[in-house]
């Protein structure tokens, strides 16, 4: 570990001066598409955050994306651009409340249990979407004018891009400073013995909460973001498809190394791009790949490169 | 009895009927996991693959019984080649990483389901002699098909049941829920038992996507709909409890109907309304031992 510990800084140096660089040569289309990966990524690391250091499983992690976007809906004017610097804040503290409650309940389960009620909630959301006339209910809703943020201009390709750049940049600083605090050191210590941790007089359920709450803002600050994108929301934004895919992407990537799952976001979406643009059924070659890349990667695309390097990793 | 007495038996009726049917998909779920520990996702397309054989057997055979005798075998082959192929390599690992390869097996069936039967909804003729309604009082009456559905999953409840308490498997099944390392060690072939497991619960969940075929038509995503309604259950249940499926199933069935009649717009949240309850009153679920599996 202790080599790599001093390249990964340097690697994810130059990934992000070549991002910054990349609108200067990249084309529009693929500047939506990279924009889409990062708002992903963001989606992934805070995933991760439960995944991979509080050994918390969730299959519902969907649900506060959907809370983030239809945040933005319901916080724009309909035919006026909504302030970015005071519905940003907003949608993502709706979406750490959500999962400060969410998190009161299905904390009290784990294992199996958790991937189970983690994912019953998310769905529950969706009915509620689904069914609800005022949140348009299966049709979704449309966010007709993009926030303006003063700054800078979202409708702009290339500023839209650098403020995915900037959500994705700005989220693994914070969860990689976290990580090293001692409340990160605590989660892993839950992760690897949660029984050893409460002997240890912590009060592992709150550490765990706040956890989940964190994770559940960050996932709406992606969730914000898509809507602003697209402007277009609805119920599939809570599926357990989206919750699956970014569950994917933690592991394919790597859990537990936050850089792992930008790997992850990265290679998924850009998969799913060129197979839907191949063919129609391009969920069946996807299936395809997670069930092998389960099946004969067992420590994700990081992993590998581990194990590339040789037998000491 | 009253006109509104009548509209809430035939209400009470519908929600056990869903609640039993439920419980045949809930039931191979909940075993799966106690006695395998495998978290599977894709139980819900057998469900799916079960009415969709019922329906493409039905056209064939033009009977509806001699359908459902072809087509169980049919799904129980398919399913432990599955096992065979894509579970067993998972025993032994962490629970995500089976929920990731079922979750791609839920894209890649689906994908396969609507390349060979497209994405229409189709729907599947209830049998000629049950093809009638019982009459209750006025204009309310009661189809006869739903009765039947309820009497074969109560049949197949009661036979699960005797097989459980009675036979060699039943009993392995039993000791295995309870401790699966010590069944290893006492010699029972544990390998013979998972396939026997995984073998019954796909043929539970496809049976029932068969019976539902005439009721419920046949239609894309049908699998995950259920399969999260059963996750409902197996949490209220307790995980690895026949009796707690049961009674979740029933539980479930009822809250559902009512939901529907009484608050349609919030229907598709009663389930996970009564699911936080019984988590806040009970975290391992009603008849679960141990929340942390």
């Amino acid at each position: 570990m202790k080599p790599r510990a001093s390249i990964e800084p340097v690697l994810l140096a130059l990934a992000l001066i070549a991002l910054i660089v990349f609108p200067l040569l990249g084309a529009k289309f693929y500047l939506q598409l990279f924009a889409k990966i990062m708002i992903m990524a963001v989606f992934a690391m805070s995933l991760d955050l439960l995944v991979g250091y509080a050994g918390l499983v969730s299959f519902g992690h969907a649900a506060f994306y959907g809370i983030g976007a239809y945040m933005l809906w319901w916080l724009s004017p309909q035919y006026a651009a909504a302030n970015f610097w005071l519905t940003l804040p907003a949608a993502m503290a709706a979406a750490a409340l959500a999962a400060l409650a969410i998190g009161l309940l299905v904390l009290r389960s784990s294992g199996v249990y958790f991937i189970m009620v983690t994912l019953a909630f998310a769905q529950m959301f969706f009915y509620f979407a689904t069914g609800s006339k005022f949140f348009g209910g299966s049709d979704g809703v449309y966010v007709y004018v993009k926030p303006a943020a003063f700054l800078f201009d979202l409708d702009g390709a290339a500023h839209f891009y650098y403020l995915a750049l900037a959500a994705m940049a700005g989220t693994y600083l914070l969860l990689r400073l976290l990580i090293g605090t001692l409340y990160g050191r605590a989660l892993l210590g839950i992760k690897s013995n949660e029984t050893r941790m409460r002997s240890l007089g912590y009060s592992t359920f709150g550490y765990k909460l706040a956890a989940f709450a964190l994770a559940g803002s960050l996932a709406g600050l992606a969730g914000y973001l898509d809507a602003a994108q697209y402007g277009f929301v609805n119920p599939d934004l809570f599926g357990w498809r989206l919750s699956g895919l970014a569950l994917m992407m933690v592991i394919l990537g790597g859990m537990g190394t936050l850089y792992g799952p930008i790997i992850g976001a990265f290679v998924l979406v850009l998969l799913q791009d060129a197979l839907s643009d191949a063919t129609k059924h391009w969920l069946l070659p996807l299936g395809i790949f997670i069930i092998l890349a389960v099946l004969f990667l067992p420590r994700g695309l990081s992993g590998l490169a581990r194990r590339a390097e040789g037998p000491h990793g | 009895m009253s006109d509104s007495a009548i509209f809430f038996l035939i209400q009470i009726l519908n929600g056990i009927q869903e609640g039993l049917l439920l419980f045949l998909v809930a039931s191979g779920l909940t075993l799966v996991f106690g006695i395998m520990g495998v978290i599977n996702l894709a139980h819900g397309s057998f469900y799916m693959l079960g009415a969709y054989l019922a329906f493409a057997l039905a056209q064939l055979t033009g009977n509806f019984f001699i359908a459902i005798l072809l087509a169980v075998p049919l799904a129980i082959v398919f399913g432990l080649l599955l096992e065979a192929l894509l579970f067993r390599p998972l025993y032994a690992r962490d629970h995500l990483y089976q929920v990731l390869l079922t979750y791609g097996l839920i894209l890649a069936l689906e994908e396969v389901r609507s390349l060979v039967f497209g994405d229409d909804v189709h729907g599947v003729a209830v049998p000629r002699f049950l093809d009638f309604s019982i009459h209750l009082k006025g204009a309310l009456s009661y189809p006869a098909y739903r009765l039947f559905m309820s009497v074969m999953c109560l049949a197949i409840a009661g036979g699960l049941w005797l097989m459980i308490q009675k036979t060699r498997l039943g009993m392995a099944i039993r000791a295995g829920s309870a401790n699966r390392e010590m069944v290893q060690s006492l010699g029972i072939d544990i390998a013979w038992v998972y396939r026997a497991v995984f073998a019954l619960g796909v043929a539970l969940a496809a049976f029932a996507g068969m019976i539902a075929a005439p009721v419920a038509s046949v239609f894309p995503g049908m699998g995950n709909q259920i399969l999260i309604i059963s996750f409902v259950v197996v949490v209220i249940g307790g995980i690895g409890s026949i009796k707690g499926a049961f009674l979740g199933s029933l539980l479930i069935g009822l809250a559902d109907t009512f939901g529907q009649v009484f608050a349609p717009e919030l229907a598709g949240m009663t389930v996970y309304v009564l699911m936080a309850a019984v988590l806040l009153w009970r975290p391992a679920g009603l008849f679960g031992r141990n929340a942390a599996r």
